[in-house]
C-alpha cells in the first residue's frame, strides 16, 4: 500500500499534484483553486507554547520505536496532513506517525499521555467539519495502514475490522456471501470505518436502516490515557448499557477505536429506483411527504434542486432532467414479490405528485448511474462556483417545505446562490452555499448565511448536524442547540475521560479553559479569518 | 416507596436521597428490587405527530397505551417491546434495553430511541439527543440510557422513532427434527433475502418465522418461505397469529418456578451454551442474537452467572431474586466507571451495586 494514495485525498489535491488521486474515488473532485485560500490557524489558538516544548522529547521516544518512513516530522512530509475536507483550515502538526497495528496505537497514545502532547487520529481526512484537523505541536496518528479485516463471520452476519478499513471495502469483502454493510456515505470509496465511527456517519440509505451507530456492535478502543477498553461485542443485541453506542459519534474525544465489530445485512433481492422531475421544489417535497404518509418504507428518498442537478449533470452526465426545479430519487428495496407489490402504490403517488417526468432504472447499471449523479453532487457543485460551503442540518420532516423556503429567502437576501442536495426522507438538509472567496467579504456573507441556516434548524426543533459532526466547524453552535446544563454534562464526561484534553482538542467541545470566556464570542478559529467549508 | 408525579418532585427527590433506585411498571422485578421511587405516575404522551413518525412520551407511560395510540395511525414500534400486556412502561423498557422478536428486522430499542430527558445524580434535569430522526450533534446519551438500568440517570421523557405498520402478516412455524437442523435452518433463513420480520427458535426445535408487508405479496412470500426450508410447517394467521406473538412477548412459555434472564448472543455461541445450560431452557430470537433463559428458582443464580461468564455472554436478569441484575460477562467497566463519575459523582444510582 502506498500511503501517498491512502493518506488523504485532500492533501493530494492540495499539494497541487492532482494526478495521483486515489483510483477508487469518484465523488470528490474539487477544483484546483479550492485549496489555495486556506487559512493558517495561529498555533496559539489550538495549542499552548508548552505543547511545543513537550513535543521534542516525545518525538525522541517515538524515533526509538518507529522507522523514519513511518514517523514524519519534516515540513514537506507534514503538508499532506495539515487539512481535511474542511479545506480552508490548515494547521501544521508537530509530527505524524503512521501506525500499523493496535499495539502501536496504544504505545503512541500512552507516550502522548506521558508527555502531555495532544493527538488527532486520522482516517482518510475527508471530514467536512474539520474533525481531522491537527493540533499545532501535536501528533497526528494516521490509521490508514490499519486496514485489515480481523474476523468475518458470514453466518452471524458480523465482521471485525481495523479502523483504517475503507467503508466500501467492507461491502466488497462480504458481497460473495450476499451480505453488505448498510451505511453508505457519498465518501464511501475513501472514508474509513474509524472516521465513520467517530462521526456516526450517514448516507442516502439511512432512512430505513439508520446511521453508523445502528450498525456498530462492538468497539475496542484506547482511552486518551492509554487504558484499553472493550465495549459491546459480537451480538446484534446488547445486555447492560449500550456503551459501544455511546462511543460512536464522540468525534474522537473518547480516544481511538482499534477494532470495530459491524453488523452486516443480507443484500436486498430487488431494487426499484425512480427518478422524478418537478417544476418546483415544493412539489418534490410534497411527494416525499405523500410517500411517507402512504406507509411505504423506501430504502432512500433524496432530493436535488435545480442548481445541484445542473452541476451534477455537467460533472457525471447521469441523465438527470436538466431544467427541472427539483429531482427526487425514491428507491424501494426488498424481496422480489414485495417490491413488485409496492411499485404500483409508489407509481400512483408519483403520478399524482405532479412529476413531469418519471424515469425508472431498468438495470443495475442504470441504477448506479442515478446514484452516481446524486453521490457526486457535492463535488460537482464545485464546477458552478469558485468556492462553496457544505452545510448539514436537520429539520423535522414535516417542516421540510418551510425550511427550504426559508433557505431560498436567505439565499435571496444574501445574494448568494444555494444549491440543495438532501436526504429528504430524514429531513437532513445539505445546502451548498456558493461564493467567491476572491471577492472581498463574500466568504463572510456565506458564513453568516450558513449560520442562519443552522439557527433555523435549531428553531424548527432539529439539529445542527445530521451526519458531518460538529468538529471545529460548529463548535459555537452546539451550545445553541443544547442548554448550559447539557453542555456542562458533556464537558464533565470529557473531563473524566481526558482531563488533559489530549484527544481531538478543539473539536466538538470548547476547551474547559475557554468555556465561559468564549460563550458569546466567535470561535477563535473563526476569528482567524477566511473560512470555507467544503 | 415514594411515587412522584412531576419532574420537579423527582429532581428534588434525587437531590435529597443518598440512594435512588427507580421502578415503574414493576414487570422486571430483578432490575427494580430495591426501588425507593416509583415513576408510574409520570405518565402520558407529550407529543405525537404521526406525519413525523416520532413520539415523545413520559417515562412511566405504559407500552400498551403507546402501542394503541400508534395503531390508530397504522404505526408501531418495530422492536416489539416485551411485557406490554403485563404493564411494562416505555421508561422501563429503555432502561433495561428490552426488545422482542421484532428486533430481527429493523433493530432493537437502541435503534429507535432518539432523545431523552433525564435527571443526573446531582438532581440536574437535562435533555439530550433530539426529536428528529437524524442527529450527530454531541455525545449520544440516549444510547447510554438503553440498558443502563437507571445507573447513569433517571429518564423522565423519551422521544422514539416509529415506523408504518405493515399491511399484513403471516407466521410460518417450521418443525425441525433436532437442534442442529433447527439452528442450521434458522441461520440460513437469517441470511436469506426473504426479509423476515421475526425469526425465533424455541427449545422444542420449532422455528417461528414471521413475514410482514404488502397484502398482495404476502401469500407468495409465505410460499417461498415454505419452499426455502422444505420441512414440515404450518402457516398461522389472524387472531391465532396475534395470540402467538403476544404469548412470546409476555414470556408465557416460562414455567412457574422459573426465573427469566435475557442474554445477548452471537449465533456461534449457541450450541456450546445450550449444552451447559441444563436445567435451564433457552429460547432464541432475532436469528440467534437474542436469547431468553428460563432458570429454575431453586437453583443458585450464581450457577447461571458462571455459565454465562464462561461463554462470554452478557446477561440481564428480568425476574426472580439475583445479587445483581447484570450477570455473565459484561465489557466496558472502565468506560462505565468514568461515565458514572461524570453523571452521578456520589454514586446514588449505583449504590450498593457495582456499575457493571
Ligand atoms: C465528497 C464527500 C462526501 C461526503 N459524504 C458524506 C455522507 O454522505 N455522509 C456522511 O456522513 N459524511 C460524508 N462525508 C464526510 C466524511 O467523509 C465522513 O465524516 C467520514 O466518516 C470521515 O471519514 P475519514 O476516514 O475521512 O475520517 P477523518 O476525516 O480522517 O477523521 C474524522 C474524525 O474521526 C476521527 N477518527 C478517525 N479515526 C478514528 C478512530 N479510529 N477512532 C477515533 N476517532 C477517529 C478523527 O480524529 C476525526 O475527528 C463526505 C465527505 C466528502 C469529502
Amino acid at each position: 500500500m502506498h500511503e501517498v494514495s491512502k493518506t488523504s485525498i485532500v492533501s493530494v489535491c492540495k499539494l497541487g499534484s492532482r494526478t495521483p488521486r486515489p483510483s477508487g474515488l469518484h465523488t470528490f473532485e474539487p477544483p484546483s483553486h479550492f485549496w489555495v485560500d486556506a487559512v493558517e490557524i495561529p498555533a496559539a489558538s489550538a495549542s499552548t507554547p508548552s505543547d511545543l516544548s513537550r513535543l521534542a522529547p516525545l518525538v525522541d521516544q517515538l524515533r526509538q520505536r518507529f522507522p523514519t518512513d513511518r514517523l514524519l516530522t519534516q515540513p514537506a512530509q507534514l503538508a499532506p496532513y495539515e487539512s481535511d475536507g474542511l479545506t480552508a483550515f490548515r494547521v501544521h502538526p508537530g509530527g505524524v506517525v503512521l501506525v500499523q497495528d493496535a499495539s502501536e496505537v496504544v504505545t503512541v497514545v500512552r507516550l502522548c499521555h506521558e508527555h502531555g502532547v495532544p493527538f488527532v487520529a486520522r482516517g482518510s481526512g475527508t471530514s467536512l467539519s474539520g474533525g481531522s484537523l491537527p493540533v499545532a505541536g501535536g501528533l497526528v496518528i494516521a490509521l490508514n495502514r490499519m486496514n485489515r479485516v480481523l474476523d468475518y463471520q458470514p453466518r452471524s452476519q458480523t465482521i471485525v475490522v481495523e479502523p483504517g478499513v475503507v467503508n466500501q471495502q467492507v461491502s466488497r469483502h462480504v458481497a460473495q456471501d450476499g451480505l453488505y454493510y448498510a451505511p453508505d456515505p457519498s465518501s464511501g470509496p475513501v472514508c474509513t470505518i474509524g472516521g465513520n465511527v467517530a462521526f456516526n456517519s450517514g448516507g442516502a440509505h439511512c432512512l430505513k436502516y439508520g446511521m453508523t451507530a445502528n450498525h456498530v456492535l462492538g468497539i475496542k478502543a484506547v482511552f486518551p490515557d492509554g487504558e484499553l477498553v472493550e465495549l459491546g461485542g459480537r451480538s446484534h443485541e446488547t445486555a447492560g448499557a449500550d456503551l459501544a453506542g455511546m462511543f460512536v459519534g464522540s468525534e474522537g474525544l473518547f480516544g481511538i477505536a482499534l477494532e470495530i465489530v459491524l453488523r452486516l445485512l443480507p443484500l436486498p433481492e430487488r431494487f426499484h429506483t425512480v427518478l422524478a422531475a418537478y417544476d418546483s421544489l415544493e412539489k418534490a417535497g410534497d411527494a416525499v411527504a405523500s410517500v411517507v404518509a402512504s406507509g411505504l418504507l423506501p430504502g432512500a428518498m433524496e432530493i436535488m434542486d435545480k442548481l445541484a442537478i445542473e452541476a451534477s449533470e455537467q460533472a457525471v452526465h447521469a441523465g438527470y432532467p436538466t431544467g427541472a426545479a427539483a429531482a427526487l430519487i425514491v428507491e424501494l428495496e426488498g424481496p422480489e414479490e414485495e417490491v413488485a407489490a409496492e411499485i404500483p402504490r409508489l407509481d400512483a403517488i408519483m403520478q399524482a405528485s405532479g412529476a413531469y417526468e418519471l424515469r425508472v432504472a431498468k438495470s443495475a447499471a442504470d441504477r448506479m448511474n442515478i446514484w452516481k449523479g446524486r453521490k457526486g453532487a457535492f463535488s460537482a457543485v464545485g464546477r458552478l462556483s469558485p468556492d462553496y460551503i457544505v452545510q448539514d442540518g436537520v429539520v423535522p420532516r414535516s417542516r421540510l417545505g418551510e425550511a427550504l423556503a426559508e433557505v431560498q429567502r436567505l439565499s435571496a437576501r444574501y445574494g448568494l446562490r444555494v444549491a440543495n442536495v438532501f436526504h429528504a426522507g430524514d429531513g437532513n438538509l445539505h445546502p451548498l452555499i456558493l461564493y467567491d472567496g476572491r471577492i472581498e467579504g463574500q466568504l463572510h456573507q456565506a458564513e453568516l448565511l450558513a449560520g442562519e441556516i443552522l439557527r433555523m434548524c435549531i428553531r424548527l426543533g432539529g439539529s445542527i448536524t445530521g451526519e458531518h459532526g460538529v468538529g471545529v466547524e460548529k463548535l459555537e453552535f452546539l451550545p445553541e442547540m443544547y442548554g448550559e446544563a447539557e453542555m456542562e454534562l458533556m464537558n464533565r464526561v470529557r473531563q473524566t475521560i481526558d482531563p488533559q484534553e489530549l484527544a481531538n482538542r478543539g473539536k466538538l467541545l470548547l476547551s474547559a479553559s475557554d468555556v465561559g470566556k468564549q460563550s458569546h464570542a466567535p470561535h477563535p478559529l473563526e476569528s482567524a479569518g477566511v473560512i470555507s467549508r467544503a | 416507596m415514594e411515587t412522584i408525579e412531576t419532574t420537579e418532585q423527582l429532581t428534588h427527590f434525587v437531590r435529597n436521597q443518598a440512594q435512588v433506585r427507580v421502578r415503574a411498571g414493576g414487570t422486571k422485578p430483578a432490575t427494580s428490587g430495591n426501588a425507593n421511587v416509583s415513576l408510574v405516575n409520570l405518565s402520558g404522551v407529550i407529543e405525537y405527530e404521526s406525519s413525523e413518525f416520532t413520539i415523545t412520551v413520559r417515562a412511566g407511560t405504559p407500552l400498551a397505551e403507546i402501542e394503541n395510540l400508534l395503531a390508530e395511525q397504522r404505526q408501531y414500534l418495530p422492536f416489539d417491546p416485551p411485557l406490554a400486556r403485563a404493564g411494562a412502561t416505555i421508561g422501563g423498557t429503555v432502561a433495561t434495553g428490552l426488545s422482542g422478536s421484532g428486533r430481527f428486522r429493523y433493530g432493537g430499542v437502541r435503534d429507535f430511541l432518539l432523545g431523552v430527558r433525564f435527571v443526573t445524580g446531582e438532581g440536574q434535569l437535562v435533555q439530550l439527543g433530539s426529536k428528529v430522526v437524524k442527529n450527530a450533534a454531541g455525545f449520544d446519551f440516549p444510547k447510554l440510557m438503553v440498558g443502563g438500568l437507571g445507573r447513569f440517570g433517571i429518564m423522565t421523557e423519551l422521544t422514539l422513532k416509529v415506523f408504518p405498520a405493515p399491511e399484513a402478516t403471516r407466521t410460518v412455524v417450521l418443525e425441525n427434527d433436532n437442534q442442529s437442523d433447527a439452528l442450521e435452518t434458522m441461520l440460513q433463513l437469517a441470511a436469506s433475502q426473504l426479509d423476515l420480520t421475526c425469526l425465533d427458535l424455541d427449545d422444542t426445535n420449532r422455528i417461528r418465522a414471521r413475514v410482514a408487508g404488502s397484502d398482495s405479496a404476502l401469500l407468495d412470500r409465505v410460499a417461498r418461505l415454505q419452499q426455502f426450508s422444505n420441512i414440515a410447517n404450518k402457516v398461522i394467521e389472524g387472531e391465532e397469529e396475534l395470540a402467538l406473538w403476544q404469548a412470546v412477548g409476555e414470556f408465557q412459555w416460562v414455567p412457574a418456578g422459573y426465573r427469566l434472564v435475557k442474554v445477548a448472543l452471537a449465533p456461534e455461541q449457541i450450541p456450546p451454551l445450550i449444552s451447559d445450560l441444563t436445567p435451564g431452557a433457552l429460547r432464541i430470537c432475532a436469528g440467534g442474537h437474542l436469547g431468553w433463559i428460563a432458570w429454575p428458582q431453586e437453583r443458585p443464580g450464581e450457577e447461571l452467572d458462571r455459565v454465562l461468564a464462561q461463554h462470554c455472554c452478557p446477561g440481564l436478569a428480568i425476574t426472580g431474586d439475583w445479587h445483581s441484575p447484570l450477570i455473565g460477562e459484561h465489557q466496558g467497566s472502565a468506560f462505565a466507571r468514568r461515565l458514572t463519575l461524570a453523571l452521578d459523582p456520589e454514586s446514588k444510582f449505583t449504590n450498593p451495586q457495582p456499575v457493571v
